[in-house]
């Protein structure tokens, strides 16, 4: 039962955690991307797409499939059309210095509508009575998981039972949190987040560092929205299914005080928290309600304790949402 | 040969940029409005490529879905256009003085939600055992105190502890809407339906047989005082020196604490108010999605107005006339509904990144080399 409930965790606390981790990377370049719901979306339904598409060129028969492919194409897919998107969030932001939160939530706007729009022209195509499109099979290759986890018991069901979306998410955190600490490209990033003009003057490409880490975060940002469709849904995408998990990635960057690591373990907590009310018996449809508020005022519960204690590694980057220009003194 | 080895020696970038003087008004506007045309150009294109249609007859869809059929004197579709532009504009003015001050009140969605939630408590509870007139002074000003309330708490928390404000609101914002359903399923009518489909009493009161025209009035008369209270009353100083710099600030004698707090009590009114002309007024009603992200639209119109009120009624007139134009579109030409969040999301996308060609200029090598000969 705990086992189960602890597994239930990780799997909701999964796009949680790519979302985070994602933002993670962009906020530490300067730039607060209030247009990752929007990017996980995009994630999301270009994982679709991909997935569709193949299905559809293989007869929609799993038989003439190729395991390699039918993971490798919604993935990249994902990754492109993410990164898309943080392309024009840096190009507006870095390039052409617009505003960060307008931007951001412009672009939130536009990448739930691509996400909607494409997912119901797509559901028009299949002609099918639901409103959602089914992608059964694509979807069993990602579900794979490790065969000797059930003999384990719960050991197994809590380590070793899931998919591998779920461990990629985990080292894609560890990977970031190496960088960010222990290596020059981190240190330079770290500084171009806190500081740009001495960042530049100290000779990093300031430029370079604001887009590649607005890409790269958003890149992993979208997977979190294919690991939402392709594991937590079994396949079937339908419109606005995603919700505001975003938002909720945007607030655990704050829960796990801008570190990676802590962002694995607040996701799990965050993915509980969604779901506890599901296992407390007794508890009325309202109440239920209510239980949905905890993630929210949780993270302003750690907001406010961490600004009160001011204690400095606990802080945004110093420049967080500022623009920078050069020429500007 | 001779040039190359010339400019090798100096290192002299392809090209800068650089800060404008401040352009003349009318040359960003043109600019502004070139921005807004190539974004409509660029989306009937994706329009003919989505739907095969023909090209013009996207914009006429767009502004028949707006306006409707003008020429035949229906003027509903009219009346449901100001009446979402009014509300639009109404969270965007609350929004505005925040914004002035750098305080990033992305909370006005829940601010007002908050304030519509009292509404109804009022409207369902109250109508009993207070007779009309009362009652209506009594949910205006329970509405305009929660969001004030929803408002305030943020502000507090920033002036004292520099507590960040963009995420402290944004996240306001999902506790008032868990809120509201909560509420929903409590005191569901019908009851257990888990939702409060229409309240029969304490509405307010309708102005010359038109649902929408009671809003309409309140926001323009909103309008004006936010433009005067902005531009000519000490407070507006005071936010704008806090805007823009909060050491100028505390060093001419102006307690920024205060400010913050005051102001953020005001945007958090405001929006209790439109909450309360939204549920008491129009809809009758209140779920989660009452308010339906108008919240952070109006951050957006706030910006590209430049937290001026009056560009700030063009800007909310072009978004919803976009929203409600390719809405038209969509159904039109069996397009997904979602098309009007692209088209509005592509508009404001190059509007914002317009502005860095009304601030800054380009200047490209060659020029400089002209000029130093």
């Amino acid at each position: 039962m705990i086992a189960a409930i602890i597994r239930r965790a990780i799997l909701l606390g999964i796009p949680l955690l790519y979302g985070s981790t994602g933002e993670i990377v962009t906020e530490k370049s300067g730039h607060l991307n209030l247009g990752i719901p929007g990017i996980m979306y995009v994630g999301g339904i270009s994982g679709v797409i991909g997935a569709f598409l193949y299905e559809q060129a293989c007869g929609n028969n799993v038989e003439n499939m190729n395991a390699v492919l039918a993971i490798l194409i919604p993935f990249l897919c994902s990754v492109v059309g993410s990164m898309l998107m943080g392309l024009i969030y840096s190009f507006l932001t870095v390039t052409l210095r617009a505003n960060q939160n307008v931007t951001g939530l412009a672009l939130t706007t536009f990448g739930i509508g691509i996400g909607n729009f494409f997912g119901g022209s797509l559901i028009k195509l299949t002609n099918s009575e639901m409103p959602s499109i089914v992608l059964t099979k694509t979807s069993g290759f990602y579900s794979v998981t490790l065969p000797f986890a059930d003999d384990l018991g719960w050991f197994g069901e809590i380590f070793l039972s899931h998919e591998f979306l779920t461990y990629l998410a985990v080292i894609v955190a560890l990977v970031v949190s190496f960088v960010l600490n222990r290596t020059r490209v981190g240190l330079n990033l770290r500084a171009v987040g806190e500081n740009p003009a001495t960042a530049d003057a100290a000779g990093i490409n300031v430029t370079k560092y604001k887009y590649l880490a607005t890409c790269i975060g958003s890149a992993i940002a979208g997977l979190g929205g294919l690991q939402y469709v392709m594991v937590y849904t079994d396949g079937v995408w339908s419109n606005d299914a995603f919700g505001d998990r975003g938002w909720l990635a945007i607030a655990l960057v704050i829960f796990a005080l801008w570190k990676p690591t802590m962002a694995i373990f607040g996701s799990f907590l965050f993915g509980a928290l969604c779901n506890i009310h599901n296992y407390i018996d007794g508890l009325g449809v309202a109440t239920q309600e209510l239980f949905k508020m905890l993630p929210y005022v949780v993270t302003v519960s750690v907001l406010v304790i961490t600004s009160m204690r001011k204690k400095r590694e606990h802080q945004p980057p110093e420049s967080l949402g500022l623009p920078y220009f050069r020429e500007e003194r | 040969m001779r040039e190359q080895v010339v400019r090798k020696h100096h290192h002299e970038p392809l090209m800068h940029i650089a800060k404008r003087d401040d352009m003349a008004w009318w040359k960003a506007w043109l600019i502004r409005l070139a921005a807004v045309l190539i974004a409509l150009l660029f989306v009937g294109v994706i329009s003919v490529i989505l739907n095969g249609g023909v090209f013009f007859e996207t914009y006429g869809t767009m502004f028949r879905g707006a306006f409707g059929r003008l020429g035949s004197g229906s003027t509903r579709l009219l009346w449901k256009f100001l009446q979402e532009t009014a509300i639009l504009l109404g969270i965007s003015l609350a929004v505005t003085p925040a914004f002035k001050m750098k305080f990033w009140n992305c909370g006005a969605e829940g601010q007002a939600l908050i304030g519509g939630l009292m509404s109804a408590i009022c409207m369902m509870k109250l109508s009993d055992s207070l007779p009309y007139p009362l009652l209506l002074v009594v949910t205006v000003i329970t509405s305009v105190a929660a969001g004030a309330v929803w408002g305030v708490i943020p502000a507090i928390f920033k002036a004292y502890y520099k507590t960040n404000e963009t995420l402290f609101t944004l996240m306001m914002n999902y506790i008032a809407m868990q809120l509201v359903a909560y509420y929903a399923y409590v005191n569901a009518i019908p009851a257990g339906s888990g939702q409060i489909q229409s309240i029969d009493t304490g509405h307010l009161p309708v102005i010359g047989g038109q649902a929408y025209l009671l809003n309409i009035l309140v926001i323009t008369v909103l309008t004006v005082v936010m433009a005067i209270y902005l531009k000519y009353s000490k407070h507006g100083y005071e936010i704008a020196v806090v805007g823009e710099s909060q050491n100028t600030a505390r060093y001419i004698g102006i307690n920024v604490k205060k400010v913050i707090i005051r102001t953020m009590l005001i945007s958090g009114a405001v929006c209790g108010l439109i909450g309360c002309l939204l549920v008491a007024g129009t809809d009758h009603s209140v779920n989660a999605n009452t308010v339906g992200g108008l919240g952070f639209t109006a951050i957006m119109v706030s910006w590209l107005g430049q937290f001026n009120p009056g560009i700030m009624i063009i800007m909310s007139a072009l978004i919803v006339f976009l929203d409600s134009g390719a809405a038209k579109v969509a159904d039109t030409f069996y397009l997904n509904g979602s098309y009007a969040d692209i088209v509005a999301g592509i508009v404001i996308l190059f509007v914002v990144g317009c502005e860095f060609f009304i601030r800054y200029t380009v200047k490209f090598r060659h020029a400089q080399k002209e000029v130093d000969a």
